[in-house]
């Protein structure tokens, strides 16, 4: 067991350099906070991929099947000999994978947050909470039971708060700070009753314990919690459903995407490092950590699909109208979240049948890659023009040849051309969908046109169309440390999908033949070619056709521009209803009752002692009248009453 | 010459105290509440040895009562002038009511 004590550090360094950087970031590091960030960053990084070489080449393999394994145990709360509190290290094939994306997209941003954020003012606070947030994702990961799991949960939410709201002096910032916070607290509430639900039944929060203990039909645990019925609904549907909705709320699934839009209003490398490549797939990887539990209840199973491929759908259908160019990436985020989340609901556990897991797994790695270099992109561009908004943009490719070749690349990924990462990923996807449902396989399809046509408008509207006016003086495409990270991330778009993933990750740790097959693969790719096809024709030059589409779409242009009134309707339900039938009526109890009682008591105190003051006159000889008076009293009681 | 009945003794005590109580709530000048204070002390000190000497006489606690309370009163009287002293230096005034500032 000890010589996995290294992998502690993966977690603990981000964290010492939290605490540092924190307490004495701004006095002291000023200037090198960033340098100090970075270097823990790429400590990680480095004990990652080892912890990766050693557990897929070394010692992950028991038979030729991937075992998870208990790295680091400590009990935290001994509740009862039977019931306890862990804080442990798990590993098995997906915390491996995790770890490694988390750590290393982290280092990108890191590096190109160096020039990005360069001379800010609070530029030590800003690193601080990056390292905040990687200390708690890869905790997130790699937690070996599910109350662990549900700390670092908390912790990845706070720390996308404090970068949400890093420009605290922008008021959009702050209240989408505050939105974020509170819809997915809202989703954790859930989370934390489907958590206690299951570790109620099963006796344990231990994953592998639990798991055991769920998926075998024989255990009495498993009978208990699926003879108990609530609602008609077994109570094992229960508990993984609002563990699904936790899951959800992170991962920005209908109806609780409505935060990560407004997300965006942090600074871009943000974005990039939270809310497009680690913390909005912990909802997936979730759902992928209990995965065995999640197989075998089918109910559960269709919520997560029919979720997966509506959110994806939506989303994609949405990032077609938007303009900026940031909310474009974050629809995208939810489209392509989406496509993991359905890809683990068609999926079963086990064998072949389990390609949807590793389809998962797979697109949740190259969506990393691609993903977080669309934004870091997109950084790099607001970072040169001071706008977001694609209809000021155009005719960057010159300006910017590195930054255009790379969202380039990026853009292919996503849009599943072949040899991009992004192909093999979405292949794996297809099939199992293919496999599973014919109409769940049909909207993932479209949403693969769609997300190659958005892509494409996106990538035509920044680096062609009109040509860059530029409003006063220009400076260059950006530091090399922004560069270094663009061109890294791009190599690794375009080779991620090459890895074998399916030979380390699979649903039952059993290695997995990847093959890809070409018949299958020509109409999706196909359908995305027709995408950017379309694209090109729209947006390449500086026309009116697309003008002319939306107008002749009239109200439904406006519909899908607006979102679908998501947003409104949650207004609606919060400001008319909630704030009016529930809010107003405990704001009058407070204010009356429970206000009232105080104040009366208060005055009463008040009126008595103004009332009887007088006594205390000052006057010693009146105070000896008092005294005298009183004996004479208890005289008088002792001798004629009290007889 | 015919011995006296404790009646007498108790009327002279009850006297002084009740003097003594007049004094005390009628006098401003706080000199004259201490003297008065005093002859409360004393008629209990007349008390105590009345009757000591009538109801216990082969014993002497009310004896050693009346010693106690009337080194007592001395300690009382050096600590009662100590603080009219003091309040003469700070009012330039031995009148209880001219010291009434410590109230609600």
């Amino acid at each position: 067991m000890s010589h996995y004590s290294y992998i502690a550090f993966i977690p603990l360094l981000p964290l010492i350099c939290f605490l540092i950087l924190g307490l004495f970031g701004r006095k002291y590091f000023k200037t090198f906070s960033g340098t100090v960030g970075t270097f823990s960053t790429l400590i990680s990084t480095l004990l990652s991929l080892y912890t990766a070489y050693q557990y897929f080449f070394i010692e992950g393999k028991v038979n030729g099947i991937f075992r998870n394994i208990t790295a680091l145990k400590y009990t935290w709360l001994q509740f009862s000999p039977n019931f306890s509190i862990e804080m442990g290290i798990l590993l098995d094939p997906i915390s491996v994978i995790m770890i490694v994306i988390v750590s290393f997209i982290s280092l990108m941003v890191h590096i190109f947050s160096l020039g990005y954020m360069k001379g800010e003012e609070r530029f030590a606070t800003y690193y601080a909470f990056l390292s905040l947030f990687t200390f708690s994702m890869l905790g997130l990961v790699l937690s070996s039971n599910i109350f662990q799991i549900y700390i670092f949960w908390e912790l990845v939410g706070v720390s996308s708060f404090l970068l949400i709201g890093y420009y605290y002096e922008n008021p959009p910032a702050v209240a989408a700070s505050k939105k974020a916070f509170i819809v997915t607290r809202f989703a954790d509430l859930g989370f934390l009753i489907g958590i206690l639900m299951l570790a109620f039944y099963s006796g344990t929060l231990d994953f592998n314990t639990l798991i055991e203990r769920l998926t075998s039909t024989q255990s009495p645990e498993f009978i208990q919690i699926s003879s108990a019925t609530f609602l008609g609904v077994s109570m094992l549907t229960w508990g993984l459903v609002l563990v699904f909705i936790g899951g959800a709320g992170k991962s920005a699934m209908f109806p609780l995407h409505i935060w990560l839009p407004d997300a965006m209003e942090g600074p871009t490398p943000v974005s990039a490092l939270i809310h497009a490549a680690t913390m909005v797939v912990a909802g997936v990887f979730l759902v992928a950590r209990l995965f065995p539990v999640f197989s075998i209840d089918f109910t559960a199973m269709q919520i997560v699909t029919w979720v997966g491929s509506f959110s994806a759908l939506f989303a994609a259908v949405i990032a077609c109208t938007q303009t900026d160019i940031k909310r474009v990436l974050a629809f995208s985020t939810i489209s392509q979240i989406g496509f993991m989340m359905f890809s683990l609901g068609v999926s079963k556990y086990g064998g072949e049948n389990g390609l949807g897991y590793t389809g998962s797994m797979f697109h949740l790695f190259t969506h990393a890659f691609f993903k977080s270099l669309l934004f870091l992109g997109a950084g790099a561009v607001i970072h040169f023009t001071h706008s977001n908004d694609i209809k000021e943009l155009g005719g960057l490719r010159k300006m910017m040849p590195v930054t255009h070749i790379s969202f380039l690349i990026a853009c292919l990924a996503i849009a599943g051309i072949p040899p991009f990462s992004g192909f093999f990923s979405k292949e794996d996807i297809l099939i199992a969908a293919y496999h599973s449902s014919k109409l769940i396989y049909g909207i993932a399809v479209c949403t693969s046109a769609l997300t190659a046509f958005y892509m494409f408008r996106l990538y035509y509207s920044i680096f062609w169309s009109k040509d860059f006016h530029n409003h006063g003086p220009l400076h260059g495409e950006g530091t090399l440390s922004m560069k270094i990270p663009l061109i890294i991330l791009g190599i690794c778009t375009i080779f991620a999908g090459f890895v074998p993933v399916s030979s380390f990750v699979t649903s039952d740790g059993a290695p997995l033949e990847s093959h890809v097959d070409l018949a299958f693969s020509a109409f999706p790719v196909l359908m995305a070619v027709t995408g950017i096809l379309l694209a090109t024709y729209l947006y390449k030059t500086q026309n009116n056709r697309p003008q002319v589409i939306a107008s002749s779409l009239g109200n439904i242009y406006k519909t899908v521009y607006s979102k679908f009134y998501v947003d409104e309707i949650y207004l609606f339900i919060t400001k008319k209803i909630i704030f009016n039938s529930i809010g107003r009526p405990a704001a009058w109890i407070d204010k009356n009752i429970v206000d009232g009682l105080m104040n009366f008591l208060a005055t009463t105190t008040e009126n008595i002692s103004a009332l009887i003051k007088g006594l205390q006159s000052g006057k010693v000889q009146n105070y000896a009248l008092y005294f005298f008076g009183g004996i004479v009293g208890l005289a008088a009681l002792f001798i004629y009453l009290l007889k | 010459m015919s011995e006296i009945s404790i009646t007498h003794i108790l009327f002279v005590s009850t006297a002084l105290f009740f003097i003594g109580m007049y004094g005390l709530f009628t006098r401003r000048n706080m000199i004259t509440m201490l003297m008065a204070i005093e002859l409360i002390l004393n008629s209990v000190n007349i008390n105590f040895v009345a009757f000591n000497k009538y109801l216990y006489p082969g014993k002497l606690d009310g004896v050693f009562f009346t010693i106690f309370i009337i080194t007592i009163a001395a300690a009382e009287a050096a600590l009662a002038i100590a603080i009219i002293i003091n309040l003469y230096r700070s009012h330039h005034s031995i009148d209880v009511e001219d010291a009434s500032e410590l109230k609600y």
